[in-house]
């Protein structure tokens, strides 16, 4: 908690410096960047609004990374379980609205679930590095988006831009009570939750950390490591997919190359300053996009170019990763690397008399 | 379009195939030098896609300011190599992940070229010339083919240096010992970080000046959709050419066809599989990974400290 914060802060004086440096003043653009981004009820739906798709591609950082996987292709799996969703979408136009609407969610989900296991399964049995192969796929799945949106299942009402058919009103995911967000928020922050319930009281979480701290004595343990690789990469994925699903069923009603906003990318930095803790991902998400939602209202107000935010963002994320090098430099959270050794065996030992369905 | 196709008939196809392949696959070469060099010091450098779009900017900009490209094409290097040196320096701290700082500097670059960029969108700088090498057709088709930058011609120079420097100097070997084996490095009393430090700024370098070609020759403007990703699948590209200079020249030429077989073919009025034409590049390395790697062995002629490739 200590350094992630320490570390904002100093990206902050380090853009700080970056906006004085071009002539503006450092104090104008926080003060607009916090009124844009939660300065009013209005400022702050925008901001739930743009978190909303960084939660779930944060976790699709975060969850294979328990396995000690870098996953980076969330943008091709959300791409894809958009179509996904889109063509369940049409398939399903004629079931009661809930339950076309989960088909919708669960059909995105399988879709970014086998993308980016593909990339946890290629890791396992081909020895392919997964953030390459990740980045290669999500590339693919984009390029996949924009072949069928505008080949094969292009409508052909949608002229100006090729989009596939829409899905109809009724199945359109709502907005909050009262609130110009969609529930794409909560189903995302639902998500995060479970998730965190799981890796932290669950044996499946357990499981997971002991996979990604080392593969070796997981397997001597039993766990059946191939399994649980390509399970938190597909995990992962789902919530890529998810987050394409929502994108279509809440905001874009079709498919279309507007899903691909980046989401994916910045992801990888909400989850790299969540420390891939899926719990901190939803309160890093909300910032973000608030810093996202607030880039607009510096366009407007100083002039200042959109990528701005892209600059704050850059800087905030060299910032976050160069202090890991701090990390364990501090007495109070060093441990001996004996007695660390020791926990993990005995913790191992625990899964296996706690869990003994895992042995092979 | 098919008018001037017609001129020398459905010969124009493999030509403008050819001219597309050298104009599209100069960056992809410049880019996939510098990080082959990156890589054999033992690090990756993922950030070369926002290296590249900053060095597009800042040499369109030096251009558009000194009115010398040459000079625009200096500034883009130099400005890549400072970008490495970042990368280099922060990854030569302990526990930080290049991998990760790759991907901010991506962002970094990316995010500063468009904003410090936002004023070179309208005006025209002078670009790069060409050397024309169809002089002798009297066909204005082949002559326009044969337009070649010298950009290109240096980086096909430097893929054979390069062959040779990693074999036979005492710098190329330095440079994969260190690659190889950090406790080999040790023992012969080279300084690892140093040696990595400097490939990665070299890498910097290039993939500025492969940036410079964008913005200077080919599309030859400045805007924020320059780049299609060639940073990134210029680091594909050296996996697929396994850290071989000569072969890092011949996967450009393949990858630079395979972009260019797209706008080609639309030229033809083909247009259905345009996006599936544009992915070629990316299904390409991807298959060759799988094919290639093997879990329990390295893939052949990596270089032994890549984290890359260490599970």
């Amino acid at each position: 908690m200590l350094i992630p914060t320490g570390a904002i802060l100093v990206a902050m004086l380090l853009f700080a410096a970056f906006v004085f440096a071009i002539g503006q003043s450092p104090l104008d653009v926080f003060g607009l960047l916090y009124e844009g981004a939660f300065g009013s009820s209005f400022s702050w739906q925008n901001s739930l609004l743009s978190a909303s798709p960084l939660i779930l591609t944060g976790l699709t950082v975060a969850i294979p990374a328990q396995a000690g996987m870098v996953i980076i292709g969330g943008e091709g799996a959300l791409a894809l379980g958009a179509l996904g969703a889109a063509v369940a979408g049409a398939a399903l136009g004629g079931l009661p609205p809930l339950l076309a609407q989960f088909g919708i969610l669960i059909a995105g989900a399988l879709v970014g679930a086998f993308w980016i296991g593909l990339s946890g399964w290629l890791r396992n049995y081909r020895g392919v590095n997964e953030t390459i192969s990740s980045l290669l796929l999500s590339y693919i799945g984009i390029a996949l988006l924009n072949f069928f949106v505008e080949g094969p299942l292009k409508d052909p009402a949608s002229l100006n831009k090729p989009s596939t058919a829409p899905i109809s009103a009724a199945d359109m995911i709502g907005n909050l009570p009262g609130l110009e967000v969609h529930y794409g928020l909560v189903i995302g922050a639902l998500c995060a939750l479970v998730t965190w319930f799981i890796l932290r009281f669950t044996t499946i979480g357990f499981a997971l950390k002991t996979v990604g701290g080392n593969p070796r004595a997981s397997q001597m343990a039993g766990l059946r490591v191939n399994l649980w690789v390509v399970g938190a990469a597909a995990a992962g994925g789902a919530a890529a997919g998810l987050a394409g699903a929502i994108e279509v069923a809440a905001v874009q009603g079709a498919a279309n190359s507007s899903v691909v906003a980046d989401y994916g990318y910045a992801g990888i930095l909400v989850a790299f300053i969540a420390r891939q803790n899926p719990l901190a991902v939803i309160p890093v998400a909300i910032l973000l996009g608030g810093i996202n939602a607030a880039g607009g209202m510096l366009q407007r107000r100083l002039d200042m170019p959109d990528a701005t935010v892209l600059v704050l963002q850059g800087i905030v994320f060299v910032v976050i990763l160069t202090s890991d090098t701090l990390t364990g430099r501090f007495r109070a959270r060093k441990q001996p690397e004996a007695a660390l050794a020791a926990s993990t065996t005995a913790a191992i030992a625990t899964a296996i008399t706690t869990d003994g369905g895992e042995q092979t | 379009m098919t008018g001037t196709t017609t001129a020398i008939g459905w010969w124009g196809v493999p030509l403008e195939i050819l001219a597309g392949a050298i104009r599209v696959s100069t960056p992809f070469l410049l880019v996939s030098l510098g990080e082959c060099i990156t890589e054999k010091s033992g690090r990756i450098n993922l950030g070369l896609e926002g290296v590249l779009i900053m060095g597009a900017m800042s040499g369109y900009g030096a251009s558009l300011y000194t009115g010398s490209p040459w000079l625009g094409v200096v500034a883009a290097g130099i400005v890549g190599a400072l970008f490495g040196l970042l990368h280099g320096v922060l990854c030569s701290l302990r526990r930080v992940n290049d991998i990760a700082i790759g991907i901010s500097i991506m962002m970094l670059g990316t995010g500063l070229a468009f904003f410090l960029g936002k004023p070179l969108i309208q005006p025209q700088a002078p670009v790069l010339p060409s050397i024309p090498f169809g002089f002798w057709s009297s066909s204005s088709q082949i002559q326009s083919a044969l337009q070649i930058n010298p950009l290109f011609l240096a980086g096909v120079a430097l893929a054979v240096a390069l062959h040779f420097a990693f074999r036979h100097t005492r710098w190329g070997m330095q440079l994969r010992i260190v690659g190889d084996s950090e406790d080999a490095a040790r023992a012969l009393g080279y300084q690892v970080i140093p040696v990595r430090i400097k490939a990665t700024m070299i890498g910097g370098f290039l993939a500025g000046t492969g940036g410079a070609f964008l913005s200077l020759y080919y599309p030859g403007s400045w805007n924020e959709g320059l780049s299609s990703g060639q940073g990134i699948i210029a680091v594909a590209l050296v996996i697929f050419a396994r850290w071989e200079p000569l072969r890092c020249l011949w996967a450009s030429l393949l990858f630079g066809g395979a972009g260019a077989l797209g706008p080609a073919l639309q030229a033809m009025g083909i247009t259905s599989g345009y996006y599936l034409l544009n992915a070629a590049p990316y299904v390409l390395t991807l298959g060759i990974l799988i094919a290639t790697c093997a879990p329990n062995r390295k893939i052949s002629g990596a270089p032994g400290e890549l984290s890359l490739i260490r599970q």
